[in-house]
């Protein structure tokens, strides 16, 4: 028999404790144990980015861990973009005003690519914003309102830091 | 899908680790970066007893100025870092080179330097790089350790030197001679797939501009890093004009290299591919040893 273990983890700021199996993957460890259902698993190979998550800050794979891995570690999902549910964070406003989303499979794992790199590089020129999508697949939009929205996107962080 | 159940044990120093593998053999298996690992527990092609991982393993992970003036890297070094630090930039350029087109960011995040090594697979930029660069590797058991160059290093179709309960710990690269060019060109089908052919080229020229060395090394042209010695051979004592780095272009492609077909493109198309890559790299190999920078 195999014995579980104990994860003590951090997302979007706050504590969790699970004793889980070393096999369970991060993606469903944050689906399935902590009912935070906003990452999405598309491949589980690495491939579609529906399961990106950020690992202090920087995007990973959640598909390509597992919640063992993440014993000690801080996380952040979509769920941490905003507290109120009302209040959309401006990433999200720019999807939702720019139709950078259909079915929205996809959304969730763009956003947390799109928030680290606009981060590092506010003002991005098109050739540099289908770089940093290139590791996301959309079957929906045809990218080209994910392209719009990320251009308004870091219009709307530039005003809010300026 | 699902990994199998399978144990998991996360050793702080390389000490522990190294005596974990040793205790369980073929039934460990060390988890890096967990790239390329995790996708095969996911598919189930890959059903080890034990994971001993690496990631709490602190001191693998840096890039250090060797005595002799090249660069060692921690086999823990994650791929992102390659992409920027100023070491390699100044002194393995061909490292930075290569380093972006691996991927994805979010998978270069966490992929690392020694599991892309050791996974071995023909399609993958580091080995290329690492036997272009005449690496040479560090492997280490709990019964001792031992070098071993990178050309020798990979022996069959995603099959190395490494024994059962050995890791490979340090990349070393030696300095590269003054006025040395590298390139490294590839082409993808889409930005961060595993390419259909791609090249790493390094001349170095002498003051009069003439060929001294070069270098030639390829991925996806046959089971491991495929180098084209003659090819590369025949470009010394050249001016390397465009005559000359087309005649080793072709010949590397036709008698050095063994692409395979795969659903993307045949075998003829891949040597065709290489050989127009071939003539890109020495021609930006050739610039960069002109112009001084690597
Ligand atoms: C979508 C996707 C696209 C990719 N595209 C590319 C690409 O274009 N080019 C490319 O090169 N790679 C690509 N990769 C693979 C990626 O570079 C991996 O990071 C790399 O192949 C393995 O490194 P890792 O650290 O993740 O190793 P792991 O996945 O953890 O391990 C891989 C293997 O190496 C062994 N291993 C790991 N570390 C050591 C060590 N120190 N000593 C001995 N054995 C060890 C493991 O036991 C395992 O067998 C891609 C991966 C994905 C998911
Ligand atoms: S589910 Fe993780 S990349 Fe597709
Ligand atoms: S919106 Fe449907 S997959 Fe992107």
């Amino acid at each position: 028999m195999i014995q579980r273990q104990r994860v003590s983890v951090t997302v979007n700021g706050r504590a969790y404790e699970r004793e889980v199996e070393p096999r369970l993957l991060l993606s469903d460890f944050l689906r399935h144990e902590l009912d935070l259902t906003g990452t999405h698993v598309g491949c589980e190979h690495g491939v579609c980015g529906a399961c990106t998550i950020l690992l202090d800050g920087e995007p990973i794979r959640s598909c390509l861990m597992l919640a063992v891995q993440a014993d000690g570690l801080e996380l952040t999902t979509v769920e941490g973009l905003t507290e109120d549910p009302e209040k959309l964070h401006p990433l999200q406003q720019a999807f939702w005003e720019a139709h950078g989303l259909q079915c929205g499979f996809c959304t969730a794992g763009i956003l947390m690519t799109i928030l680290p790199f606009l981060k590092k590089n506010p003002t991005p020129s098109e050739d540099e914003i289908r770089l940093a999508l290139s590791g996301n697949l959309c079957r929906c939009t045809g990218y080209q309102h994910i392209v719009d929205a990320v251009k308004l996107a870091a219009d709307y962080l530039g005003e809010e830091s300026s | 899908m699902k990994p199998a159940p399978v144990d998991y044990t996360a050793p702080d120093s390389l000490a522990e680790a190294l005596a974990l593998l040793a205790e369980h053999g073929f039934d460990g298996k060390l988890l890096a970066g967990g790239q390329s690992l995790v996708p095969l527990l996911n598919f189930r092609l890959a059903q080890p007893g034990v994971l001993i991982d690496l990631n709490r393993v602190r001191d693998l992970d840096y890039v250090r100025e060797t005595a002799e003036g090249g660069v060692s890297i921690g086999a823990m070094t994650r791929q992102r870092t390659l992409e920027t630090d100023p070491l390699l930039v100044e002194r393995a350029p061909l490292m930075n080179q290569a380093a972006p087109l691996i991927a994805h960011p979010q998978i270069r995040n966490r992929g690392t330097v020694g599991g892309s090594l050791a996974h071995a697979d023909p399609a993958a930029e580091l080995p290329v790089v690492a036997v272009a660069l005449e690496a040479r590797f560090r492997l280490q058991s709990h019964a001792g350790e031992r070098w071993v160059d990178a050309r020798d290093f990979y022996v069959g179709l995603m099959t190395t030197e490494l024994a059962a309960e050995e890791a490979l710990v340090e990349v070393e690269l030696p300095p590269l001679p003054p006025r040395t060019g590298c390139a490294f060109v590839e082409l993808a089908r889409r930005h961060g797939d595993y390419a259909t052919s791609g090249v790493a080229a390094i001349v170095t020229l002498d003051e009069a501009g003439v060929c001294s060395a070069a270098k030639l090394v390829y991925l996806s042209a046959g089971d491991t890093p495929m180098t084209a010695a003659e090819a590369a051979q025949s470009l010394v004592g050249s001016e390397l004009s465009s005559e000359s780095i087309r005649a080793a272009a072709a010949y590397a492609t036709t008698a050095e290299i063994e692409p395979t077909a795969d659903i993307h493109a045949s075998a003829e198309y891949k040597r065709h591919l290489a050989g127009v890559l071939t003539e890109r790299a020495l021609l930006a190999a050739k610039a960069r040893a002109l112009g001084g920078a690597g």
